[in-house]
């Protein structure tokens, strides 16, 4: 399990969800319908559209303009899968040939009986996962017919012990930090072994209970603060403090 | 008529003390809260998320369901809890006035519940509900081309005003009163709710709605503060 938090890093996520510390000019709040920048030069981005000469926010967000395009990243709102995302899910149901599970997104993820990281007989496949079971799972295609998951890579599988909660899934990208720094600042600091899905769900096991809960409240700490730059250095004050 | 004062003492333009906070409700996706005086509205978005009954479910878009009412708390006379035909009806036509901005192609076969709640009523309660829905729209990352602001304007006896409460809206005097609601799109003359309950001349209706966009404008920047203050926080 200790992997998982540096492939979702490595495999597209950084690419896809750039993390807010991002190296760029500036960023600043824009709401529906402002004006970011004029002029013919910029590309409208992600979260962005042109009229006319004027390039306008069609989300509440961030803007952020990186060389010549310009883009919203956004603050809130629901997790809206993409592909090679590790997430965390709960199992809903068994197909005869796969485990339908709840991501907590607008559609349920669907993991075939292929994907599993061993051969599964088709009559015992609740032995494996049964309804209830919390996975840690990697997207390998989104479709207009669902979300389809893979166990096949390391780090993925069954949760057992510990706690999940939630945390509003577009700050996944801070708690993760730059190259996961802020994660293994956690982890360091509280011995505990952390498993951060894109859908916001999160899930702590550690030596003892008071340590995971200290993860927990930094993890709550760093959600809570996630606009303010130079949140590692706040994070190392906040662990002498608490 | 020169004489003519509102019973609340404001100004014939002179909207209600406006406040707007973005973020009430932890627990959904996106959520606001605006107020006109004593009107107060807190809206709640939830989703994109999966639509039942499959029936519903549009392959090429997501769909909006606003569902709107008045808490039993909020009126003198306690309020029957659950839909009624006056609550289904701004239902729709929040519906209707929220649809125009926003942009749902990307999440198909799914559904963007819209909750609006008055905490209080004191008149005006749809164009509060329309300005917390959209401020919550937005708070949920939803994709949309715009806000939308929304003001009534109405009629005393002869007189344009702009924001009845309660106690203007009963006004009986002369010809009475007149609510004119509208919601239109921020910084455009894109119209998105107008709905009309009593008397006005067609020749008056321009008037009453230059003085609605100067309000809108006033309604815009409330909303827009409310927005940006979460971030600064």
């Amino acid at each position: 399990m200790k992997n998982t938090i540096n492939e979702a890093q490595e495999l597209g996520d950084s690419a896809e969800s750039p993390s807010i510390e991002e190296t760029v000019k500036k960023r600043r709040v824009v709401i529906p319908g402002e004006v970011i920048v004029s002029g013919e030069d910029y590309l409208p981005g992600d979260g962005a559209r042109r009229v006319g000469a004027d390039v306008l926010a069609c989300k509440f967000g961030l803007a952020e303009e990186a060389g010549r395009v310009v883009k919203v990243l956004a603050l809130t709102g629901a997790f809206v899968p993409r592909r090679n995302n590790v997430v965390i899910g709960r199992v809903t149901n068994i197909t005869f040939n796969g485990w339908v599970v709840d991501i907590d997104a607008a559609q349920s993820g669907f993991l075939p009986i292929d994907e599993s990281p061993r051969f599964i007989n088709k009559n015992e496949m609740d032995q494996f996962l049964a309804i209830g079971d919390v996975i840690v799972a990697k997207i390998w295609s989104v479709n207009v017919r669902g979300v389809d998951l893979s166990l096949k890579s390391k780090g993925l599988g069954k949760i057992e012990g510990g706690f999940i909660f939630r945390v509003i899934p577009n700050r996944v990208p801070r708690i993760i930090g730059k190259e996961g720094s802020m994660i293994t600042l956690i982890k360091d600091k509280t011995g505990c072994d952390i498993t951060v899905g894109q859908n916001g769900w999160i899930w702590i096991q550690g030596p003892t209970t008071d340590a995971e809960i200290k993860a927990r409240r930094a993890i709550e700490f760093i959600a809570d603060k996630a606009y303010i730059t130079g949140l590692t250095e706040k994070m190392e004050e906040w662990f002498t403090q608490n | 008529m020169a004489e003519f004062k509102r019973p609340s003492g404001r100004g014939m333009t002179e909207i209600r003390k406006m406040s707007a906070k973005v973020g009430v409700i932890p627990n959904a996706d996106g959520s606001a809260m605006f107020s006109f005086g004593d009107t107060i509205a807190i809206a709640a978005v939830y989703g994109p998320r999966l639509l039942h009954p499959q029936h519903m479910q549009d392959p090429s878009t997501a769909i909006l369901r606003v569902n709107y009412d008045l808490l039993s708390f909020s009126v003198y006379e306690r309020k029957k809890p659950g839909p009624s035909r006056r609550s289904q009806e701004i239902s729709k036509v929040t519906e209707w006035a929220l649809l125009p901005v926003l942009d749902l192609k990307e999440f198909p076969n799914t559904v963007i519940d819209v909750q609006v709640y008055i905490l209080q009523a004191d008149a005006g309660t749809r164009t509060a509900g329309i300005n917390a829905a959209s401020l919550a729209l937005a708070h949920a990352g939803i994709p949309m081309k715009n806000l939308v602001t929304s003001i009534s304007v109405g009629k005393q006896d002869k007189n344009i005003v702009v924001d009845l409460d309660k106690d203007e809206e009963d006004y009986e005097e002369g010809e009475g009163a007149t609510d004119f609601p509208i919601a239109k799109v921020a910084n455009s003359d894109e119209y998105t709710l107008l709905q009309l309950d009593g008397k006005i001349e067609p020749s008056e209706v321009k008037k009453a709605l230059t003085i609605a966009d100067e309000a809108c404008e006033k309604v815009y920047e409330v909303q827009k503060r409310a927005l940006k203050e979460v971030v600064e926080q």
